[in-house]
């Protein structure tokens, strides 16, 4: 993987380091929480899976008992029931209502439905039904109801899909911070020290040099000294005939002793 | 969060229906018609005469009303337009497909129960080993 050896481009200075830490803190947090919330959602979808599943089973036997009320309502009042209703119709009173929930963290549509009584009564206008007025009622209570089922599994639908979308970022993002985002950090942090022991390193190295120059410049100095001195006794011991010893314990020995003797 | 669809809240959506003679005549019954000003209804009675290109003009254009919260289609109508019914992604309207007379409902061809099954195979209704 690319993003395995990455690392930002960074001045590599105590301050960067100090901010790549935090960074990396912040990240490890963030982290840990998107888990948390990845779990709660998945926990969340389960659930709604499995209420889906039931209520689609008993859509099923509700949508078939309504069929039997309306093939009822048809045998009772004749074949022409089907006209009298699409002729009358004018405006829904059957309506949803649509609302957003917050369900750990994000928002999930419900629908609710509701009857507009405002909207137009279909019963007064089923005025061309001689007979079976019974059976139709009947049967619209079990479309009613049916409905009911049906708006609630709509909603259920709507929250699963949108969790479901809502799994996929959260997931995303998981994965995003924890195989690009801290590794990346990681690595900039092991940069930045690697790079500030070298700097260490060369300050002692260049440190040590200079005490070595030093040291060396004083041991040639004392050197340069003591052949000087050494020189001057040779001068002496020529001049009248002693021997170096004798020499160094008159410029010396006698200077300590002799007040007389002056240089 | 920015970017994601928005879910309006609406206070009153109409539902609309895709399905045959009878199960329409139910719902209309039930209260669910509406014809607006326009001769619109939120409703396609499918026979046998009807084209598909009518069924997915009629699909298409009930989802991108703005007023229709749910859509309740026939599973088999819905598997002629399977590939519009599948490709369909938006949270509203929400579509819904019921069992008809002749055709009980059949939960392995479910568009979301079968894209649920990608995910939970061995437990899905969907994937048929009930």
């Amino acid at each position: 993987m690319s993003g395995q050896g990455q690392r930002l481009n960074v001045v590599p200075t105590v301050t960067m380091l100090g901010v790549m830490k935090a960074r990396l803190v912040g990240a490890t947090r963030g982290h840990a929480l998107l888990k948390k919330k990845s779990d709660a959602l998945t926990v969340q979808f389960r659930s709604i899976l499995k209420k889906i599943v039931s209520t689609k089973e008993s859509m099923g036997e509700i949508m078939r008992n309504s069929s039997f009320a309306l093939t009822e309502a048809k045998y009772v009042a004749g074949d022409n029931i089907k006209h009298v209703v699409l002729e009358s119709v004018k405006s829904a009173s059957l309506r949803v209502r649509s609302r957003q929930e917050n369900v750990a963290g994000v928002k999930l549509p419900r629908f609710e439905h509701f009857v507009d009584h405002g909207a137009g009564d279909v019963k007064s206008d089923l005025t061309g039904l001689a007979r079976g007025g019974q059976q139709v009622q009947a049967c619209r209570t079990a479309y009613v109801k049916a409905i009911e089922v049906l708006v609630e599994l709509a909603s259920l639908q709507t929250s699963f899909l949108t969790l479901d979308e809502a799994i996929k970022t959260t997931n995303r993002r998981v994965n995003a911070l924890e195989n690009v985002v801290k590794p990346r950090l990681e690595n900039t942090i092991n940069y930045i020290k690697g790079e500030l022991d070298e700097l260490e390193r060369e300050d002692f190295f260049r440190l040590k040099k200079i005490q070595g120059y030093k040291k060396r410049e004083i041991e040639r100095q004392q050197q340069a000294a003591k052949n000087f001195a050494d020189e001057q006794y040779a001068d002496i011991s020529l001049k009248k005939g002693m021997s170096i010893n004798s020499a160094h314990n008159l410029l010396v020995v006698g200077a300590e002793k002799d007040a007389d003797i002056i240089f | 969060m920015a970017g994601r669809a928005q879910i309006p809240t609406k206070n009153s959506a109409l539902i609309a229906m895709i399905a045959d003679e009878d199960t329409v005549t139910g719902f209309l019954l039930a209260g669910v018609g509406n014809v607006d000003l326009r001769r619109k209804t939120n409703y396609l009675i499918m026979d046998s005469k009807t084209t598909v290109k009518a069924i997915e003009d009629a699909f298409k254009e009930f989802t991108s009303r703005e007023d229709i919260a749910v859509v309740l289609i026939s599973q088999y109508i819905a598997s002629m337009i399977r590939f519009l019914v599948d490709s369909y992604n938006k949270p509203v309207p929400a579509i819904l497909e019921i069992p008809s007379k002749d055709h009980p409902y059949d939960p392995a061809h479910d568009s979301v129960l079968s894209r649920v099954r990608y995910l939970f195979s061995a437990e899905s209704v969907a994937s048929g080993r009930r």
